[in-house]
């Protein structure tokens, strides 16, 4: 089962056919694993990576380091939900150190994203701090190089 | 003064001269004309090598490692090596006498020739095999003596067909498993029966074991000189191109007894000195911390080669389950072609370049030789082509 996830993982859109060939397992198998993954919420979803920037959208992108108070029986699980609820916030990371929510937000602009901190994130009851940084460029992102310069150099054939 | 070409021809090396040309030349020749091809004629890893090992050597130069090194090869790079085949196949190699870093595993092949061989010497080849074996036999005044592999043996090579061709002239057995071209290896019993042949003729054997991190399946492989008794009469080559991924940056290793690592070490510092420092300082790294690196290409392999397989044998071609390399052999006989037509017409009508076994021994017609070393996309880009190749072109 961990080969058929790494695989997915790398490429979601293997066919069928392939990932059977490549686990020596049948198409009707593998189908089969697949809908047990989804089922079991270990396959979460299938995303793809896309180079926004390159297809020329200027979204921003904003780190937002948050302090909590933790909250009796829940800690701060209530206050995260109430976080990662909204849609401009894409990832949200519980951290040990010096803050506690770590929360990635994209926005149309700088303005969207400083008034969705001020206005919206800041406000929460539990939440005694916020820290914004904003990202200037990305150069790997989930194991993807952005701009990767790296070809195939070797001769084409060889003994 | 002379000038015509046949003159030249005839003032250079007798050795030179009775080498046969490479068999492969002509397809790389058409292949790097072509736009779209795809190639699955290529000898090496995909990869690059992992970047740890490259940071490594950068970090080298910085720190000025430009200099020679010792003849037989940084001390700390030989004791790596000493302790890796300690700890993996329980051998007993003193690091500072038993080991020759070279420049690659063909420059060891090289003066280990030159290291044993008299002239008229025999060596037994195993064939389909490396194409540098003949030759280099050739260079050090050696004969070579093919020993045909069988398809049907999974080519295997078994002491009864070693033994057809053992004469008194027989000096030297040089094996390479897991194998090149046909990603054939040896079992533990198989390779027994050979030590015993080699012990019974008292013969040198070379061991070309560069693919011996890449095996698949439950056959692990088996270092040659870790067998009872035939460390003494080995002498081991290996290296990091496949394993490591660094094909470019020539570095490779002999290992034997200690009267033949001098020998060899002698050659070596009037021919070649010593290995390129920066590659010697980036194989410290490959053997200290690149093993998982390895172990990921490795699991990479392994899949587009059960990929690969696959789609040979539902196209129909007979084809035997390699086990180690990066090669598949499929028998292309029921095409009707030779495997030179076969790779010719086949690189011209679909752009898929392949090497045609007979490059690889006279028994190795029949068959061609494919790199599963390339992306999983350009394999099943590549069965396609020869999936549709097959459809149109059969004689």
């Amino acid at each position: 089962m961990r080969e058929l996830l790494e695989l997915l993982e790398h490429d979601a859109r293997r066919p069928v056919s392939e990932l059977a060939s490549m686990l020596q397992r049948s198409e009707y198998e593998v189908e089969k694993n697949i809908k047990d993954l989804e089922k079991n919420k270990i396959i979460l979803s299938y995303n793809t990576l896309i180079n926004w920037e390159k297809f020329g959208d200027d979204t921003v992108t904003a780190v937002i380091e948050i302090n909590l108070t933790p909250q009796r029986e829940v800690g701060f699980d209530a206050i995260a939900e109430r976080i990662y609820r909204f849609d401009e916030v894409r990832t949200v990371y519980l951290m040990s150190g010096s803050f506690d929510l770590l929360v990635i937000i994209e926005g149309k602009s700088l303005k969207d994203v400083a008034n969705f901190v001020a206005t919206r994130l800041s406000t929460i009851e539990g939440v005694t701090a916020t820290r914004s940084h904003f990202m200037l460029k990305p150069y790997k992102k989930d194991g993807v190089i952005i701009n990767d310069e790296e070809r195939d150099r070797r001769l084409v054939v060889s003994p | 003064m002379i000038e015509k070409q046949s003159d030249w021809q005839e003032r250079l090396s007798p050795g030179v001269n009775a080498i046969a040309p490479s068999g492969i030349r002509k397809f790389f020749d058409i292949a790097a004309q072509m736009e779209d091809v795809i190639s699955l004629g290529v000898g090496e890893p995909d990869f690059v090598t992992p970047w740890s090992i490259r940071e490594s050597c950068v970090y080298g130069l910085e720190q000025g490692y430009t200099s020679y090194t010792a003849n037989r090869g940084m001390p700390e790079l030989r004791q790596e090596i000493a302790a890796l085949y300690q700890r993996r196949y329980d051998t007993s190699y003193d690091w500072d006498t038993d080991i020759l870093v070279t420049v690659g595993v063909s420059e060891a092949l090289d003066i280990a020739m030159r290291a044993v061989l008299a002239p008229g010497d025999e060596v037994l080849i195993p064939e389909p095999c490396y194409v540098s074996y003949q030759a280099c036999t050739i260079l050090a005044g050696g004969v070579p003596v093919a020993v045909p592999a069988k398809p049907e043996n999974d080519f295997r090579i078994t002491a009864a067909e070693l033994e057809e061709h053992v004469t008194a002239k027989t000096k030297v057995l040089l094996i390479g498993y897991p194998n090149n071209p046909t990603g054939a290896i040896m079992t533990k019993k198989d390779l027994l029966a050979v030590a015993d042949f080699a012990e019974k003729h008292d013969l040198i054997v070379i061991s070309d074991e560069i693919y011996g991190d890449l095996t698949y399946g439950e056959e692990e492989h088996i270092c040659f000189s870790s067998l009872p008794g035939m460390q003494e009469r080995t002498i081991l080559l290996n290296g990091f191109s496949k394993a490591y991924a660094m094909t470019g940056w020539r570095i490779g290793y002999a290992m034997g007894n200690k009267a033949i690592i001098a020998a060899m070490t002698k050659i070596h510092q009037y021919t070649m000195l010593c290995a390129p420092i920066t590659a010697q300082v980036a194989a410290v790294e490959a053997l200290r911390h690149g093993e998982k690196y390895m172990k990921k290409m490795v699991a990479e392999y392994d899949r587009r080669r059960r990929l690969i397989y696959d789609g040979f044998i539902k196209m129909g071609l007979e084809c035997f389950e390699p086990k180690g390399a990066f090669y598949i052999f499929p028998s292309i006989r029921s095409t009707g072609y030779t495997s030179d037509e076969f790779a010719e017409a086949l690189l011209q009508a679909e752009h898929v370049a392949l090497v045609p076994g007979s490059a690889f021994g006279a028994c190795g017609e029949g068959h061609v030789r494919c790199s599963y070393a390339t992306s999983i996309d350009k394999i099943s880009e590549a069965l396609n082509r020869i999936e549709n190749f097959l459809k149109h072109h059969s004689k």
